[in-house]
C-alpha cells in the first residue's frame, strides 16, 4: 500500500494540484486537553532530603536525578553551579554544601 | 555540513509529494505487520504491563526503570522522568514496523511549563524578524492554503543511548528508544517564508514553542537554523504524524521536521518564527546542544579547549529488535534476525551482519525503502554451529558510503553515538 504513493496522486503535478482538492480532504485537527502526571515526589531520605527537596525540584521531578549514574564528587559539584548558574535555580549557597553531600552520599563514585 | 545538498533536493521532490488523502496512505498497523514476513520466532521482549520493571542494559545502576501508561495519548513506555516527561520507546516496538505507532513515540521536553490545552481556533503560528510581512498564522490557514507535503522521517534525541557512554555522563539516561520514525503530514517552511517574505540579509532562522521556562530568567527553550537549511524545500512544519492529529507531548498541533538531524531542532508545538539578520547567540544554540569539531564528535575523557559546534546531521546506525542479550538458540538451527537501520542524513545502501564477532560481514535483506531518511527494516538469518558464546553484529554504510565505527565515540554531553551494535548470544 504505502509502496503504491509514488503512483497515487499528484506526485510530479504536485503544484499543480488545486485548493479544492486540498480543502476536501484537510485532516481534522482537533483541539486538545489533556492532564500530565504531577511529578510532586520528594527525594528519599528524610531529613537528610531535606535541602535537596527544597532546592532540586521546581523544575524537574526527582527522577531526573536518582537516574543518574553514579558521579565524582566534582561532577555532583558541577551540576549543582549548573542548575543555579544556567538555568537560574534560586538555589542560596549556603544549601549548597548540603546538597552535594546528598548527592555524593546517594550518588557518589570515587 | 549537508554535503549532498544536490542529491537532497532532487530527492525532495521524490519525498515529498503531496497527497489528497491522509486516509489512503497511513500505514496502518496490519500493513506494517504483513510487511515483516517472518511470523514465527519472536525473540523479542514480552509485553510490559503498568507496574512492570524495565532493565536497561547499562554498564551501572540505576537500571530499573518502571514501564508507565500514566501519560496522555501515550501506551506502555520506559519511564525516564515524570516533570517535564522523558519517555522511552521500548525496544519490541521498532520490531513490529518501521513507522513508530504515535502512542509508544519517544517523548523529551526540557522545561516543565508545557500547555496542556491548545485550543485549535484560537492556536497561532506567528512568523516574524527580518521578513516584509510578520504572518499570523491560524491552523486553518497553514491547512487550506499551502501545498500539502508528507515525508518519513526518523526522529532521534541528540542523546539517544546516553546511557551507554563509558565514562558514562549526566542527563538523560536512555538506552536506544529515543527515536521513532513517522510519516510526517505538513507544509515546506519555504512556502511559509515565502509568504513572509525573507528580506536580504537574512540569516538564520529562529524557532519556538508553547513551552517556557519554569523560572522567567531562565534560558527559554529556542533552535534555529541556517536560512539556506530553512529553505532547502525538506525542512517542514506537520501537523499530522503517522496519518493522524500530534499526541501532545510530541508537539501539538504543529512541529518543526528537520530531515537528517537529530531532534533538538525538531521544536514542538511551533508557534514562534524569527528570521535573524545576525547569528543566534542564545544559550541552546552556543552552549548546550553543541559537540567537539571531531570525527565522530569524539574526544578523550577529559580532553579540553576543543572547538565546539552545534550539533546537527544525524549519522548511520542499525538496530537488532527482535533479540537481546542474552538470546539463547538451538545449535546448528537456522534463526531469523531482523532489525531496523537508517542513514542519518541519507538513505541506506547497505546492512551488514556478522555472527563472528566481526571477522566477516555479510549483506543483510533490505525491507521497502519508505525515503531516504526513514527507518529501513533489514533481515538476514543464521546457524550458530558451535554450542558457546557468540557475538553477533549489523552495521549500516549510508548512502554517502560513511559506515558506522566500530569504536564508540566519547564526549561531555553524551550526544552522536553510532557505535556498531553487539548482541551477545548463547548457542546450546
Ligand atoms: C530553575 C530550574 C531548575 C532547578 C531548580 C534545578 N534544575 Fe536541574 N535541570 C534543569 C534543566 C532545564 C535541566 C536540563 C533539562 C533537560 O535536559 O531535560 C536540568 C538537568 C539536570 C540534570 C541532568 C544533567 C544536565 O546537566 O542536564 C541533573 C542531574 C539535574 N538537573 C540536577 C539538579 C539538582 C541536583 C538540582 C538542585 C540543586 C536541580 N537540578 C535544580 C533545571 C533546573
Amino acid at each position: 500500500m504505502l509502496k503504491g504513493l509514488a503512483a497515487i496522486g499528484c506526485f510530479g503535478t504536485a503544484l499543480l494540484c488545486s485548493t479544492p482538492a486540498w480543502v476536501q480532504d484537510l485532516p481534522v485537527i482537533k483541539s486538545t486537553t489533556v492532564e500530565l502526571p504531577a511529578g510532586d515526589a520528594l527525594f528519599p531520605g528524610g531529613s537528610s532530603a531535606e535541602a535537596i527537596n527544597n532546592n532540586c525540584l521546581a523544575c524537574h521531578s526527582p527522577d531526573m536525578v536518582l537516574n543518574q549514574p553514579p558521579l565524582p564528587k566534582a561532577a555532583w559539584e558541577a551540576v549543582v553551579h549548573k542548575m543555579i548558574n544556567v538555568y537560574k535555580a534560586p538555589i542560596g549557597e549556603a544549601d549548597v554544601p548540603a546538597i552535594v553531600s546528598y548527592l555524593v552520599k546517594t550518588k557518589g563514585k570515587d | 555540513m549537508r554535503n549532498d545538498k544536490e542529491d537532497a533536493l532532487s530527492q525532495s521532490l521524490r519525498n515529498l509529494h503531496p497527497v489528497r488523502s491522509a486516509a489512503t496512505q497511513r500505514p496502518s498497523r496490519r500493513t506494517v505487520l504483513q510487511n515483516i514476513g517472518i511470523a514465527g520466532l519472536s525473540l523479542a521482549v514480552s509485553p510490559a504491563f503498568a507496574d512492570e520493571m524495565v532493565k536497561l542494559p547499562f554498564a551501572s545502576g540505576p537500571r530499573e526503570r518502571p514501564i508507565t501508561h500514566a501519560f496522555p495519548q501515550k501506551g506502555d513506555m520506559i519511564l525516564q522522568r515524570v516533570r517535564p516527561p522523558l519517555l522511552e520507546t521500548p525496544l519490541d516496538v521498532f520490531d513490529r514496523g518501521v513507522f513508530t505507532p504515535n502512542d509508544q513515540f519517544y517523548v523529551r521536553w526540557h522545561w516543565a511549563e508545557i500547555p496542556n490545552s491548545v485550543d485549535v481556533n484560537a492556536f497561532r503560528l506567528a512568523v516574524r524578524g527580518h521578513v516584509d510581512r510578520t504572518l499570523s498564522l491560524s491552523i486553518t490557514d497553514i491547512l487550506r492554503d499551502l501545498p500539502r507535503v508528507e515525508l518519513a522521517a526518523v526522529n532521534q534525541c541528540s542523546g539517544n543511548s546516553r546511557g551507554f557512554f563509558s565514562p558514562r555522563v549526566p542527563g538523560a539516561q536512555w538506552a536506544n528508544g529515543a527515536m521513532g520514525n513517522a510519516k510526517w503530514a505538513g507544509v515546506r517552511l519555504k512556502d511559509v517564508l515565502d509568504r513572509a517574505g525573507v528580506k536580504a540579509g537574512a540569516v538564520q532562522v529562529r524557532f519556538k514553542g508553547l513551552d517556557e521556562p519554569v523560572v522567567p530568567e531562565a534560558p527559554t527553550f529556542r533552535k534555529s537554523l541556517a536560512i539556506d537549511h530553512a529553505r532547502d524545500g525538506e525542512v517542514m512544519i506537520a501537523y499530522a504524524m503517522n496519518g493522524e492529529q500530534l499526541p501532545l507531548l510530541n508537539g501539538f498541533p504543529l512541529r518543526l521536521i528537520v530531515p537528517g538531524w537529530y531532534s533538538t531542532y525538531w521544536i514542538k508545538m511551533l508557534s514562534d518564527i524569527e528570521v535573524l539578520d545576525k547569528p543566534d547567540d542564545n544559550y541552546w544554540m552556543t552552549v548546550a546542544y553543541t559537540i567537539p569539531d571531531t570525527p565522530h564528535a569524539s574526544i578523550a575523557p577529559g580532553q579540553s579547549g576543543v572547538k565546539m559546534v552545534p550539533i546537527n546531521r544525524m549519522v548511520p546506525r542499525s538496530f537488532f529488535t527482535n533479540i537481546t542479550d542474552g538470546a539463547s538458540f538451538t545449535a546448528g538451527t537456522r534463526v531469523p534476525l531482523r532489525g531496523i537501520a537508517f542513514g542519518g542524513d541519507t538513505g541506506v545502501a547497505k546492512v551488514e551482519f556478522s555472527s563472528d564477532g566481526g571477522k566477516s560481514w555479510q549483506p543483510a535483506r533490505l525491507g521497502d525503502d519508505f525515503g531516504k531518511y526513514g527507518f529501513r527494516q533489514w533481515q538476514t538469518d543464521v546457524a550458530l554451529a558451535d554450542k558457546g558464546d557468540h557475538a553477533l553484529m549489523v552495521r549500516c554504510t549510508n548512502s554517502a558510503g560513511e559506515v558506522q565505527p566500530d569504536t564508540p565515540n566519547w564526549n561531555g554531553s553524551g550526544f552522536m553515538r553510532n557505535v556498531i551494535e553487539t548482541v551477545q548470544v548463547k548457542a546450546v
